[in-house]
């Protein structure tokens, strides 16, 4: 049994830089820019395209149906135009909700936007503080500004290991993002600050300091996702969308509701599609993977959680540089959310910048050994996973 | 590294806007019965579930595990506790209601099997662990929220 009615390639990717001054753009300018780069990567034109589906966090910049006024940037006039909003997983949900599209034969070449403009946003945080349950916890919360996974390593670990780890996965972070045009915070930090940045950089909750925490950035990303006949013609390297996955786990939002810890929506996301794929040893098949990491603590943690590991193996892999851009295993050679943060447009950047490390077109941060087997995350609201699984080739067997 | 590329963005302007968002929230009748208590009589409730025994608090009206209706079975729990995990909250800002340093804690109250988070103040943010026991410290005025606990405290034998 196929999982496809039909196999579906991306075939055209576009993206802002991200920064916190782009006052020189309005939002439908500043997705528009992606739009067009978007055409051009893939040398279509709007008429090429059947379908537009929009999404960015729900009232961020507080613009209701922003889909509305952008229409003056996305190209969507006259087609068929979808929304999406599922928090910090929107990007993602977008890219499955366009794979869907595609794969069920309701279009051919589908156009997936998603974007934000954090600095006109008002708080971030008090937004997303305002996603707690407005009767009994919303007084009493911090928002994504949380310590629960660095005090669970710390426990685990020891204070020591985990916060050396921590600063050591920042900087890898931090390196990658330096040589990542189109990143925002590029500090070109060097290893031998670790020591000074544990103690330094302004503490905000618990263990979880400033320089851990991702950026408040704006910018738009932008796929075109075709059939597989269509891609062929459009594309000569179309990367394919093997499978999604996506998993929502309420009960995991700080133990509010909870008995016990329950396994983690990215262990459940792994764990399910890797089975369903025949992937038993996700280390060693996949060739680089964009994780959505909102801050250090969460990232580390989670290395474990999507590679399904066990012990300290997540630790041990930063120790030794295994995620390293040159590593076995390439984590965020883009500088992953830490370094970038535009909401509704950086669970898409994951694919995309994994889909451009397939095609060998990511540029200045390209892996430099052959990049076949892509792995991509997305992360948002109350413990909620997308992972989408790419390939170089159209040659993988069906497991059911 | 790389070098940074600033657009120029002199006579560019930014237009300002502010949302007022007024709210209301409903606190349902079992919810409002246990604000109910903690004014007026300063006990802290919760629902017992006959299906499962699990005592929820704050209450609900049915269980989330088994649906069984709830309100029927108010238990009152204890006005001390357990700190069952905390963080410090380190930075300022307008919509937290302390000035850091502040400890925010889940404590799960005697007779309770779900915790409830609240301030912990009355201890050195560096001295808090968890199991510490704690007891509830009431508003002087009301709110009709759960902030008439004010805070919880240590407990001093
Ligand atoms: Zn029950």
């Amino acid at each position: 049994m196929g999982k496809k009615n039909r196999n579906v390639a991306i075939v055209g990717i576009g993206q802002t830089e991200y920064s916190s001054h782009k006052e020189y753009q309005n939002q439908p300018e500043m997705i528009n820019e992606a739009v067009r780069a978007a055409l051009k990567d893939a040398n279509l034109t709007l008429d090429d395209i059947d379908c537009v589906v929009h999404g960015n966090m729900e009232l961020f910049e507080c613009v209701h149906q922003p889909d509305l006024w952008h229409v003056l940037g996305t190209g969507a006039f006259g087609k068929p135009q979808f929304r999406i909003t599922t928090g910090g997983t929107t990007g993602a949900t977008i890219v499955c909700a366009a794979d869907n599209l595609v794969a069920s034969g309701m279009y051919d070449v589908v156009m997936a936007i998603g974007f934000e403009k954090l600095q006109e946003a008002g708080s971030t945080t008090a937004g997303i503080t305002n996603m707690a349950d407005a009767l009994w916890y919303r007084h009493l919360q911090t928002g994504a500004l949380t310590s629960a996974e660095a005090n669970l390593t710390i426990d685990e670990f020891g204070a020591e290991r985990a916060r050396r780890a921590a600063i050591k996965h920042r900087i890898m972070m931090d390196k990658n993002a330096t040589i990542n045009p189109r990143a925002h915070r590029r500090f070109g930090l060097e290893y031998e600050q670790a020591e000074d940045l544990m103690k330094t950089s302004p503490p905000l909750v618990g263990e979880l300091r400033l320089i851990h925490m991702c950026s408040q950035s704006d910018g738009a990303c932008v796929m075109i996702f075709a059939a597989e006949e269509k891609a062929k013609a459009i594309s000569s390297k179309p990367v394919w969308v093997r499978d999604h996955i996506a998993v929502h786990k309420e009960e995991m939002v700080a133990n509010n509701y909870a008995y016990e810890r329950p396994e983690t929506s990215h262990h459940t996301a792994a764990r399910k599609l890797f089975a369903r794929n025949g992937i038993t040893d996700p280390v060693e098949y996949f060739d680089v993977f964009e994780m959505y990491d909102p801050s250090t603590w969460w990232g580390m943690d989670w290395i474990r959680e999507f590679l399904l590991l066990e012990g300290d193996a997540h630790i041990r892999m930063v120790e030794n540089g295994d995620l390293n851009i040159d590593g076995k295993l390439p984590l965020n050679p883009s500088g992953g959310v830490t370094s970038s943060n535009p909401i509704g447009a950086t669970a898409m950047a994951r694919v995309a910048e994994a889909a451009l490390q397939l095609r060998g077109d990511a540029g200045p941060h390209q892996i430099k050994k052959e990049v076949r087997h892509g792995l991509a995350s997305g992360f948002g609201g109350t413990m909620w996973t997308v992972l989408v699984m790419l390939e170089k080739d159209l040659d993988w067997q069906e497991v059911n | 590294m790389a070098v940074l590329r600033r657009e120029d963005t002199s006579d560019c302007f930014v237009m300002p806007g502010k949302m007022v968002l007024p709210v209301q929230y409903f606190a349902g009748r079992a919810g409002s019965q246990f604000i109910i208590s903690l004014r007026d009589e300063r006990k802290i409730l919760g629902v017992k579930c006959p299906q499962c025994k699990k005592v929820y608090v704050p209450p609900r009206e049915y269980c989330e595990k088994d649906f069984t209706k709830l309100d029927e079975n108010w238990v009152e729990v204890g006005n001390q506790g357990v700190v069952a995990n905390f963080t410090v909250v380190h930075y300022n800002d307008k919509h937290l209601p302390l000035k850091a340093p502040y400890i925010l804690a889940l404590i799960k109250l005697d007779g309770a099997d779900t915790p409830i988070a609240h301030i912990v103040s009355g201890i050195d943010p560096e001295k808090v662990s968890i199991g510490l026991r704690v007891e509830a410290v009431f508003a002087d005025k009301t709110t009709n929220t759960i902030l008439d606990i004010d805070h919880f405290a240590p407990i001093v034998d």
